[in-house]
């Protein structure tokens, strides 16, 4: 889950990391003031999830309160990958004698944290690190032992920065190592990390993404930021359809329908599972067929959580068939798929025979299964048919009409 | 609306018996059985087509007393 | 022969009373593994299709030797338990849950190293040594377990459970069985990736090829390429890459966890070229699978 930057940097300041004087604003009206009481040249930034903000136009620069309100104008109705920024960050334009970077992740290698410092700030870390070895740092930390602030000296050090840049950088840097772990992080990033001209040093720009799953253990500062529970921040905001598949999934505990995700194509897919529905979503573009949505069933579901979602997916505009398909399965029941997918297509009034393209199921209870997609006319398959074939027959019948 | 997959047919010693009504409410997975305010028996028509097949609650009965119907074969 | 599993594996089962937990154990008796306890707070005393529930790890190791574990306990209580099992000395552990926080999976791990222990998963659906063992709900029901899985010269190494048994029942149909399958699990951070575990297939002198399922995300296919190249290893590797049509929606999460394209590297076309680099067949259908393993086989 991604923060905004100006909840990033609320966290990072709770943490005791320097920030410019800064405060959002939701109207040009508040830019005005707030650049009014930064009192200086401020800096204008649109608040929004997707990078390339100052290409996009999304970040400008006013000397006085009457150039931050149409600065804000402009920038608050602009929209950058898609979205309209949530408010504008209005903040003290910082004098920046050297720019440097901070970041940690989980190296999914090493299975630790690891921290990522250089001394060549303000652009794309990975650009510095393919180009610019020598000026990048890497250290792997533990994420049982407490994090002794000599190790991250050594590190800023290794790459050749001493005196009062040493010494400034390394509680910035070990607060930000630290908060990573404490309100599970998977990216904490300051770029830039900027020493000002009177040498002090500040946060300018951040990245933070929190783990989803760790949300449930975080909602104190959750609450304190204003996130909704309902807040995906995902690159793009969920659609309705998408909201009501949640809902699906969400209503009844056994097993999951979940991950609907809206594409405007003419075949529904119910597919599964994690795996599986990567696989057979890639196979229905191959054989050039057209998704209506992606989905991800799993968990042996019950009937009632299948049908539900048949008849999301059937009472979607432009659907004219539904492909049900997954990997062989070993926990969701063949039969219990096949019940719950046909009392869908029949309580939203369609024969399975003519709705269902094809249903490719095979592994546990398949017998049962195919005795009930028989009785409907349903053309079904076993694992003799590959999920690839299987594909190819529903985006056929769908061209076929 | 009516099962499309699955019938329970108890017969009336299972419905008229409290003790058994109890212990079928308890043993079936999906819910199926629920027990009116005097203790008989009551079959959870929307739970139905949510039925297992488990048979506990055959294995539970006397013989013969409860039959799990598929609508889907014959 | 196998890897890390075989006819002689003793195993437990944490929080065996669970309904999935249930499910899975009789489905491992079935297929013949030896699960020698199960562990549920408060359960000491019960049994569970005849394995005893002990209230601790320790109970259960105190009673009889114990190879390897399942945890298969909600999220919030699995990292806890896996620190339970590798503290008493188990070696081998498969987690099962899902949506544990990576911090945890990160700290247990380590732990584990500390403590000499394996991890596998989480997020995964367990091992499989066909007509010896297997550890997690892999295969499912034993007579599904059966027609899928049978005994061979292919490894099996993927990210995805259900894939797994899917890419074991092509290969089965076409006469290749297997020597070992590995879910290794979905999540971003896992105990042991493919380049931990080739090692070990390396040294099974039966297993003579290996198939590998991959997914958007994540370093763990370029360290399998560095490690091929680096090594040289006599095992042919064939491989399968899904969500291919993910590389064109940055920063939207399909499938697993661990499953974003957050830079160039998470693309398919990338780790299919660095997999193709370094001498590993991509297939561009699982019906490939089988050819490409014989070809490799000859």
């Amino acid at each position: 889950m991604r923060f905004y930057e100006y909840e990033a940097k609320t966290l990072l300041g709770k943490q005791g990391i320097p920030l410019p004087k800064n405060g959002t604003a939701n109207t040009p009206e508040e830019a005005a003031r707030l650049a009014g009481e930064i009192g200086g040249p401020a800096v204008l930034k649109s608040q929004v999830l997707s990078g390339g903000r100052m290409k996009a136009g999304g970040i400008k620069f006013a000397d006085s309160p009457d150039e931050a309100r149409s600065a804000a104008e402009v920038i608050l109705k602009l929209e950058i990958g898609g979205q309209l920024p949530r408010s504008v960050l209005v903040e003290a334009k910082a004098n920046v004698r050297k720019e440097y970077y901070a970041g940690v992740i989980y190296d999914a290698v090493a299975k630790r944290p690891l921290l990522i410092f250089s001394d060549m700030g303000g652009i794309d870390i990975e650009e510095v690190a393919e180009q610019h070895p020598d000026h990048v740092a890497r250290m792997h930390f533990s994420s049982l032992l407490p994090l002794s602030d000599y190790k991250v000296k050594e590190t800023i050090a290794s790459i050749g920065v001493t005196g009062g840049e040493l010494t400034g950088l390394v509680p910035i840097v070990t607060r930000l190592a630290r908060t990573f772990l404490q309100y599970d992080l998977t990216l904490a990033e300051i770029n830039p990390l900027a020493q000002l001209d009177t040498g002090r040093f500040i946060c300018l720009d951040c990245h933070i993404d929190m783990e989803e799953e760790a949300r449930d253990r975080h909602t104190a500062l959750l609450n304190e930021l204003g996130v909704k529970r309902e807040e995906t921040r995902m690159a793009r905001p969920p659609t309705p359809f998408e909201i009501k598949g949640a809902e699906v999934d969400a209503k009844d505990t056994r097993g999951v329908a979940g991950r609907v995700v809206e594409f405007d194509g003419n075949l529904g897919l119910i597919i599964g599972a994690g795996g599986g529905s990567l696989t057979l979503f890639d196979a229905v573009r191959k054989h050039g067929g057209k998704a209506a949505n992606y989905c991800e069933i799993g968990g042996n579901p019950s009937v009632t959580k299948a049908c539900e979602l048949t008849k999301l997916i059937l009472s979607k505009p432009g659907v004219e068939k539904i492909a049900v398909m997954m990997n062989v399965v070993s926990n969701t029941r063949v039969d219990i798929m096949a019940r719950g997918v046909i009392k869908g297509v029949v309580e939203s009034g369609y024969d399975p025979a003519e709705k269902i393209a094809i249903f490719r199921i095979p592994g546990s209870w398949e017998d049962e299964g195919f005795k009930i997609l028989r009785k409907y006319g349903v053309e079904y398959c076993d694992r003799s048919v590959s999920m690839n074939e299987a594909a190819r027959r529903a985006v056929e019948k769908v061209k076929k009409g | 609306m009516p099962s499309m997959f699955i019938r329970v047919d108890a017969d009336s010693s299972v419905h008229s018996n409290a003790e058994l009504a109890k212990k079928l409410t308890e043993i079936c997975p999906v819910d199926i059985f629920a027990q009116n305010p005097d203790g008989t028996l009551r079959i959870v028509e929307d739970n139905l087509d949510e039925c297992v097949l488990c048979d506990l609650c055959v294995e539970a009965c006397p013989p013969g007393a409860i039959k799990v119907v598929k609508l889907y074969e014959g | 022969m196998s890897i890390l599993i075989d006819e002689n594996t003793t195993f437990i089962i944490q929080g065996i009373t669970g309904r999935e937990a249930v499910n899975m154990t009789r489905e491992c008796l079935n297929y013949g593994s030896k699960i020698v306890g199960g562990v549920t707070p408060g359960r000491k005393g019960r049994d569970v299709y005849g394995v005893p529930v002990y209230d601790t790890v320790s109970q259960a190791t105190a009673q009889t030797r114990v190879d390897g574990a399942v945890v298969a306990v909600p999220p919030a209580f699995a990292a806890d338990a896996a620190l339970e099992a590798i503290e008493a000395g188990i070696k081998l552990i498969v987690i099962v849950t899902e949506r544990i926080p990576r911090k945890e999976v990160a700290q247990l791990i380590e732990f584990a190293d500390m403590h000499g222990a394996r991890i596998i998963g989480p997020n995964c659906l367990g091992i499989i040594t066909p007509e010896k063992s297997k550890m997690g709900g892999i295969g499912g029901p034993a007579e599904d377990t059966r027609k899928a899985y049978m005994p061979g010269p292919v490894g099996i190494m993927s990210r995805s459970g259900g894939m797994t048994t899917e890419i074991a029942s092509t290969l089965t149909a076409a006469g290749l069985g297997q020597s070992t399958a590995v879910s290794i699990g979905g999540d971003a951070i896992i105990g042991n990736t493919y380049a931990d575990l080739i090692p070990l297939f390396e040294a099974d002198e039966n297993t003579k090829a290996i198939v590998i399922y991959s997914e958007p995300g994540g370093p763990m296919d370029a360290q399998l390429a560095t490690y091929l190249k680096e090594k040289k290893s006599r095992l042919p590797v064939v491989a399968f890459m899904a969500g291919r049509f993910m590389d064109a929606m940055p920063g939207m999460r399909f499938g697993h966890a661990g499953t974003i394209v957050e830079g160039r590297a998470d693309t398919t076309e990338e780790k299919i070229r660095r997999l193709n680099e370094a001498g590993i067949a991509v297939a561009e259908d699982i019906s490939d699978i089988p050819r490409l393993v014989k070809e490799r086989l000859k």
